[in-house]
């Protein structure tokens, strides 16, 4: 995990250095077997630009639009995401788990 | 999250020092938690750092369990694994625990024990162990295991283990040895509280008595000790 916190943070200064408002994503708490425990991160620029995973692919969509609103107004969210094993199947997660996510803006 | 928080992490990882970033869910404050000093928004209790503290030895990330509205995001660097005695367990111990994630480096002055045809890609060190301890300085984040059986390298090594916050300290030999052992540290000064701090016999008791079992047992002990601090 070290590793991969590097890669976000190196990331996170290439998008400040280049004027862009940034937020990070991180998984707060999960239930469940969910794909990403809790402390992983993704990193959002302003544009909508992302790295890293917060899950298998399945939440990384509302995830992205929630930090953009937090880059544009400053405040933090506390997110929750919970997948019933029949809608997991449609969203492409097939773990039934639920995850919580805290976003906000990197200043 | 603040420019200033930001900067410190970014200073603790550059430093290769392990830190802690706590959350407060509610409103965003935060505070940055690296070796025992915080700095930020939050007002931190002795026991709220203890438990932090834990969690980064742990590698934990998740809410605190003294307080779930805090949120702890652990940014460790890898334990380490001090092995004093370029023994056979230590030829079993040494690529285990590196499978395991633990940065190893194994001790012996003796040339015929440690060296590079014995123990191939791994961390060897020729010194001293007392020399070798200073030189590495065990941190909270370390095991020091000795498994030479020989006091005259054993026993310093263990000195300076104790003299360290090392998460985990361990000692080949049977309780008779021990007790020996408990004598002759007693005779150097070393506390009784601090002697009580060493595993020994060294490992879980898991009834084998090969090395590859013995070392199964030790790394078995040193992960535990690392997780459950509730034990």
């Amino acid at each position: 995990m070290a590793v991969e916190a590097d890669e976000i943070f190196d990331r996170i200064r290439l998008w400040q250095q280049a004027g862009k408002g940034v937020a990070l994503a991180t998984v707060v708490r999960t239930w469940g077997s969910s794909p990403r425990p809790a402390g992983s991160h993704l990193a959002v620029d302003e544009t909508g630009a992302f790295f890293g995973s917060v899950s298998g692919g399945c939440i990384e969509g509302a995830v992205i639009g929630e930090a953009k609103e937090a880059i544009a107004d400053g405040k933090p969210r506390l997110l929750e995401f919970g997948v019933s094993d029949e809608q997991a199947w449609e969203v492409g997660l097939a773990c039934g788990g639920k995850v919580e996510v805290y976003v906000e803006r990197v200043e | 999250m603040k420019a200033e928080i930001l900067q410190r992490l970014l200073a603790a990882r550059r430093a290769k020092a392990s830190c802690a970033l706590v959350t407060r869910l509610a409103d965003g404050g935060q505070s940055l938690v690296a070796g025992g000093d915080s700095a930020g928004d939050l007002a931190l209790t002795p026991a709220h750092l203890e438990e932090i503290a834990a969690r980064v030895v742990a590698d934990s990330s998740g809410p605190l369990d003294l307080d779930a509205s805090l949120f702890v995001r652990v940014y460790a660097q890898p334990s380490r694994l001090l092995v004093v005695g370029a023994v056979h367990i230590t030829q079993c111990l040494a690529p285990m625990a590196d499978m395991a994630g633990f940065e190893v480096t194994v001790i012996d002055p003796r040339r015929a024990f440690a060296n590079a045809d014995r123990f191939p890609d791994v961390a060897l060190s020729g010194e001293w162990p007392d020399e070798a301890m200073a030189r590495l300085v065990p941190d909270g984040q370390t095991a020091v295991v000795t498994l030479t059986h020989d006091p005259k390298l054993d026993d310093p090594a263990l000195v300076a283990a104790l003299a360290s916050p090392a998460f985990y300290i361990g000692a080949l030999g049977s309780r008779r040895t021990h007790a020996k052992r408990t004598a002759r540290l007693i005779e150097q000064g070393v506390g009784e509280e601090q002697i009580a701090r060493i595993h020994a016999p060294v490992g879980l008791d898991l009834g084998g008595r090969s090395p590859a079992e013995i070392a199964v047992a030790a790394l078995a002990q040193i992960i535990q000790v690392k997780h459950r601090h509730d034990l």
